[in-house]
């Protein structure tokens, strides 16, 4: 079970979060055109990375905030965790 | 039964404490602290089994963890459990336990006859022996295997144990407490660290207990005891023994599970039997020792047979001989200690050594004991069926290559040492490498990947001296850095004997003309040969032969037999070891009771239960619940004799003629609030939502990017930056993660707040021609007639003192109403319901009925809204705004979305009126066409339609919009049913919802 650190609340095990996927992924605007391929990758196209990894999760049992957290998918170390508005500097 | 073979004055255990035992029937004697191994050993039963293959007779090989064989089916206070180790279950008053793996009994093993055939059970024999005849299989293999094979039997009652979980956190976590485990323990405590010490025996001490060394002027035993003496007063310290950490997870989490209760005849009252351990560790130190490896030679699985340490710890531990005539067969000093226990207890070891001319001071100790010593002396085979009776022995070449002449010698038992392996499985499962260490001619952990050190024995350390170093050295770094402290101590002086190098010899050569059985995997009964045949048929990755011949798996998971697999493996491949590689080695490290897995959370305990307010109410009113997701709603309200179908009619006909209320306190309500709470709405919502007034409320439909739609509900303006959103049961959790993530990344500048307020809120949902009748006695001072509150209106009301929300709107397609009190009011506003709606014959309903009415009204639901429907196929595409973007719209021009024979949601009645179409049938065109028949689509929802008193159901139907008055046939093979069906349109009811505005 991974160790998370929250940027709200500290440290706590991963079964206080649920994930949400790849973080560097930009929701299109609204009501902009948008071509099917751009669409499609939107919905549907992630990488399968195996390294270092941007993602989502989302403290559920806590302060149910979105947090990122930059994760190695074949080691699961966490490098980094940050808040929902911050970016990897 | 005498224990003849209890020697008097050596041992730990209790001897004023007599325990009486039976073993297959037959009942024995022994003492507390007592194995159910070391009491058998002590009365000379040695035949404990059958091997899993072959149904040769099977012994004791080790005396813990590490045993292969003696696995045997425990009775313990009325309950049984298979795959309980003899070598680890301590005994306790009354105790049985039976054989397994054979049949009929232990003596006589039909299976044995394998023993012959055995040329039909080599290497792949899953694979192959039992494949043809085919038409073998059903009655000749597959009874015979189920016979024959396993270890042991599942108990199928309910397990009245009780186990639990607990989460601990530490500075480090100490896996064993043999000499690198109490002093690196020892260091850290006296450091200041958090310490949990976990030993997997009932003893502590390891190697000590069985060691002749000297620590400062004790000897190593009595300074075990005074360390653990010690540690256990400290507060800083958790010392547990019979605890065993199996598993080694990520984030420096490991999985511990102790045995609270096994070891007495019947759990205490409130005590757990087991306790399942999650620990938290800043570092861990893995000091879990090594296990002595066997030497492979002929008929090697002969009970008798032991591993020379295992024979050493049952006579110093439990004062108990494993043979009278020794022969020890070694191939480093280790067998020595042994003999030398054996002598110092007036019985006269042979050691026959591999080695031809070794020089330490414990060869020299052995020598001066007038121990007889054959150099260069080798086992070929052990010659006994049910014990060990004599040794053939043969001189060995320093090549090792050739054999001399062979001779007999009789013996009782061989203890047998081929060095030792670290057990480096929790280090592995760490996520380490493993690298070959050529000196010790076995594993050892590589760099740590995670916070972890493995030390002493486990590192393949085999120096005490060196051992307490690195270990005291160890525990005092990394408590220094986790609490700064620099409290150190003194370094005690070691007194061993020093040892010389063990001889990588590992196997015997089989001596001319003979075809010896030699095993490799004693559980698994994996020989020599095996392993020969799966790498002539081309078997070369090493986990690929591990599968193909079984080697190392099961619950031994090779702890004795992965290293001279990995020998033999390398020799015929001409590879080195560390070349051909090892199988993973995955968690638990040893069998861990499912109980212990589960823990307390069992029955009524596997998830919460989330009840309504009025549940005491239904309770008394003899509902009858059904599990929706979490919570416990009533089904129906029985009366009299009525089952449910008869309940819920009769219930949905009362809402359709007179009044119904029904608890809807389980939907999902989210409190909205914030200036742009309309505008998030706009876009969660397919529909448009930015002119709704205050005190109105509207249906919306959210759906996934994806275009599939992902709930519906009402929401409610409730003033101007203040909405109240409904969501279904199921999805309440899910919708709400939904909102935060827009609000939260996606959307961050609308000023809005979401929170979950289902708990605050208890529902009544009044339903019926009479509802408005019912409602105006309820609130006589607002006007809740048409005017003050029309349909899709809200007000709020004053339900005798109590404040109430009060919605108009419907589910059940009749005039309907929804009134909201604050939870702790719930109980009296159904209780008013109940009582001012008597004159109406109000009935309250429970979630079958709801569903008939829904049904039979078209109302999609959960079971059309399944997560792999859009707006159109539940005719909700009307709800789709053409002026605004929302969430998931852009998907819904997808090709497979605008599809002309696109499935869509239809009414579906069977042709005779009579006959329930099953949920989960398929529609299809022709009843006889051959499989796979084309199915055209599925009903999702049936009921009694109370309205027109036929069976109706709703289908997901491709071509819906062109398929009515088409006739199909529904069909449920697993019901066993073809009904010939008409479809129609899934408003069965009230087509142009005239009543819900009445
Ligand atoms: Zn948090």
């Amino acid at each position: 079970m991974l160790h998370i650190k929250c940027p709200h609340c500290g440290i706590r095990s991963q079964n206080e979060f649920s994930y949400g996927g790849d973080a560097t992924v930009k929701r299109p605007e609204l009501n902009k055109e948008i071509s099917d391929q751009d669409w499609n990758n939107f919905v549907y196209n992630r990488k399968s990375l195996r390294g270092k990894h941007l993602e989502l999760w989302q403290h559920l049992s806590g302060c149910r905030q979105w947090i990122k957290v930059e994760r190695d998918t074949a080691t699961h170390e966490i490098f980094n965790t940050l808040k929902a508005n911050e970016d990897i500097s | 039964m005498t224990q003849s073979f209890r020697l008097e004055n050596v041992g730990l255990i209790n001897k004023d404490k007599k325990l009486s035992f039976k073993f297959n029937g037959k009942t024995y004697y022994g003492y507390e602290g007592d194995t159910l191994a070391s009491a058998l050993i002590a009365n000379g039963v040695h035949l404990v089994g059958r091997s899993f293959k072959y149904h040769r007779p099977r012994g004791f090989f080790g005396a813990g963890v590490d045993e292969p064989y003696a696995v045997v089916q425990l009775y313990r206070n009325g309950e049984t459990e298979p795959n309980i180790k003899a070598t680890e279950q301590e005994l306790f008053e009354g105790l049985e336990a039976t054989s397994v793996n054979c049949w009929p009994s232990v003596n006589f093993d039909i299976g044995a006859i394998n023993n012959f055939f055995r040329i039909f059970l080599h290497a792949g024999f899953y694979y192959k022996t039992f494949m043809w005849p085919k038409s073998f299989w059903y009655k000749v293999y597959e009874p015979f295997i189920r016979k024959a094979a396993g270890f042991g039997v599942v108990s199928t009652k309910h397990d009245k144990e009780r186990y639990e979980h607990k989460y601990e956190y530490c500075d480090l976590l100490i896996v064993g407490s043999g000499p690198s485990g109490l002093a690196s323990a020892y260091a850290a405590a006296k450091n200041g660290a958090r310490v949990i010490l976990a030993e997997d025996k009932p003893r502590f001490g390891g190697t000590l207990l069985t060691s002749e060394v000297n620590i400062g002027n004790q000897s190593g035993k009595e300074w075990a005891e005074g360390i653990i003496a010690e540690l256990k007063e400290m507060p800083n310290v958790t010392v547990k023994n019979r605890s065993q950490v199996f598993g080694y997870y990520d984030h420096n989490m490991l999985v511990m599970s102790e045995r609270i209760s096994d070891h007495l005849p019947k759990t205490k009252k409130f005590h757990p039997k087991q306790r399942l351990w999650y620990i938290r560790a800043k570092e861990v130190l893995i000091s879990s020792g090594s296990i002595e490896r066997p030497i492979v030679f002929g008929n090697n699985d002969t009970p008798g047979v032991i591993l020379s340490s295992a024979a050493k710890e049952y006579l110093k531990v439990y004062g108990v001989l494993v043979g009278r005539n020794p022969l020890i067969f070694t191939n480093n000093d280790s067998g020595y200690e042994t003999a030398i226990e054996f002598k110092k207890n007036g019985v006269d070891p042979i050691i026959l050594d591999t080695r031809k001319d070794p020089q330490s001071e414990i060869v020299d100790e052995a020598k001066n004991l007038g121990i007889n010593i054959k150099f260069s002396y080798v086992v070929v085979a052990a010659q006994g069926y049910k014990k060990v009776k004599s040794a053939d022995v043969a001189k060995i070449s320093d090549d090792k290559e050739q054999l001399g002449a062979v001779e007999n010698i009789k013996c009782d038992c061989i203890c047998v040492s081929g060095f030792w392996t670290p057990t480096i499985h929790l280090a592995s499962q760490s996520g380490n490498k493993t690298k070959f260490n050529e000196d010790i001619d076995a594993f050892v952990s590589g760099t740590s990947k995670q916070n972890e050190t493995t030390l002493g024995a486990a590192n393949g350390t085999y120096t005490l001296d060196e051992t307490l170093k690195s270990s005291f050295e160890t525990g005092h770094e990394l408590s220094k850095k986790i609490t700064n402290n620099d409290n150190k101590i003194s370094f005690p002086n070691v007194v061993e004997k020093k040892s010389t190098t063990h001889d990588k010899f590992w196997c015997v050569p089989l001596p001319e003309g003979k075809n010896y059985k030699r095993f490799l995997d004693f559980q698994n009964d994996v020989a020599v040969s095996d392993v020969e045949i799966a790498l002539k048929e081309g078997y070369r990755s090493i986990e690929h032969v591990k599968r193909y011949t079984t080697l190392g798996m099961a619950t031994d998971q090779g702890k004795t037999s992965n290293l001279n697999g990995l020998q033999l493996v390398s020799s015929i491949e001409n590879k080195i070891v560390p070349a051909v590689g090892h199988t993973t080695f995955r968690p638990p490290y040893t069998p861990v009771s499912i109980g212990a897995i589960v823990g307390r959370e069992v029955g009524k305990h596997s998830k919460p239960t989330r009840k309504s307010p009025m549940h005491s109410w239904h309770e008394k009113n003899n509902a009858v619940f059904v599990d929706a997701g979490v919570w416990l709603r009533p089904r129906y309200y029985k009366q009299g004799n009525e089952n449910l179908f008869e309940g819920s009619k009769r219930e949905a006909k009362n809402v359709r003629t007179n009044v119904g209320v029904c608890d809807v306190t389980t939907l999902g309500k989210i409190d909205i609030k914030g200036p742009d709470a309309a505008e998030l709405l706009n876009r969660v919502y397919t529909n448009a939502w930015l002119k709704l007034p205050v005190g109105k409320a509207r249906y919306g439909v959210m759906l996934r990017e994806d275009g599939i739609v992902m709930d519906d509900g009402t929401t409610t303006r409730i003033s101007e930056n203040h909405y109240h959103m409904t969501t279904t049961t199921a999805q309440a959790a899910n919708v709400l993660s939904h909102l935060e993530y827009y609000l939260q990344l996606v959307w961050p500048e609308l000023n809005v707040n979401v929170v979950s307020t289902t708990e605050q809120w208890a529902g009544a949902a009044i339903a019926g021609p009479k509802s408005r009748d019912l409602l105006q006695k309820l609130f006589p001072n607002s006007d809740v007639l048409n005017e003050g509150l029309p349909f899709m209106g809200y007000m709020e009301g004053d339900l005798f003192g109590v404040k109430a929300r009060i919605f108009r709107i419907s589910f059940s397609g009749e005039l309907a109403y929804e009134v909201n009190v604050e939870s702790d009011n719930g109980n009296f506003m159904w209780e008013k319901i109940m009582e001012i709606g008597e004159e109406f014959k109000v009935q309250p309903y429970g979630t079958e009925a709801l569903s008939t009415l829904r049904i039979e009204m078209g109302h999609v639901a959960g079971s059309e809204l399944d997560g792999r429907t859009i707006p159109y196929d539940n005719s909700l595409e009307g709800l789709l705004s053409k002026k605004k973007d929302f969430i998931g719209k852009r998907s819904l021009n997808r090709e497979a979305f605008i599809a002309e024979d696109r499935q869509k949601v239809v009414g579906v009645v069977p042709l005779d009126k009579k006959t329930s179409i099953p949920e989960g049938s398929h529609l299809v065109k022709d009843s006889n066409a051959p499989l796979p028949n084309p199915k055209l689509g599925y009903i999702s929802a049936s009921c009694w339609s109370v309205e027109h008193d036929n069976p109706f159901s709703l289908a997901i139907l491709k071509d819906g919009k062109n398929m009515i008055g088409e006739k199909l046939f529904a069909m449920s093979p697993l019901k066993n049913k073809v009904i010939p069906v008409e479809i129609i349109s899934s408003h069965y009811v009230d087509p142009k919802g005239e009543r819900v505005r009445s």
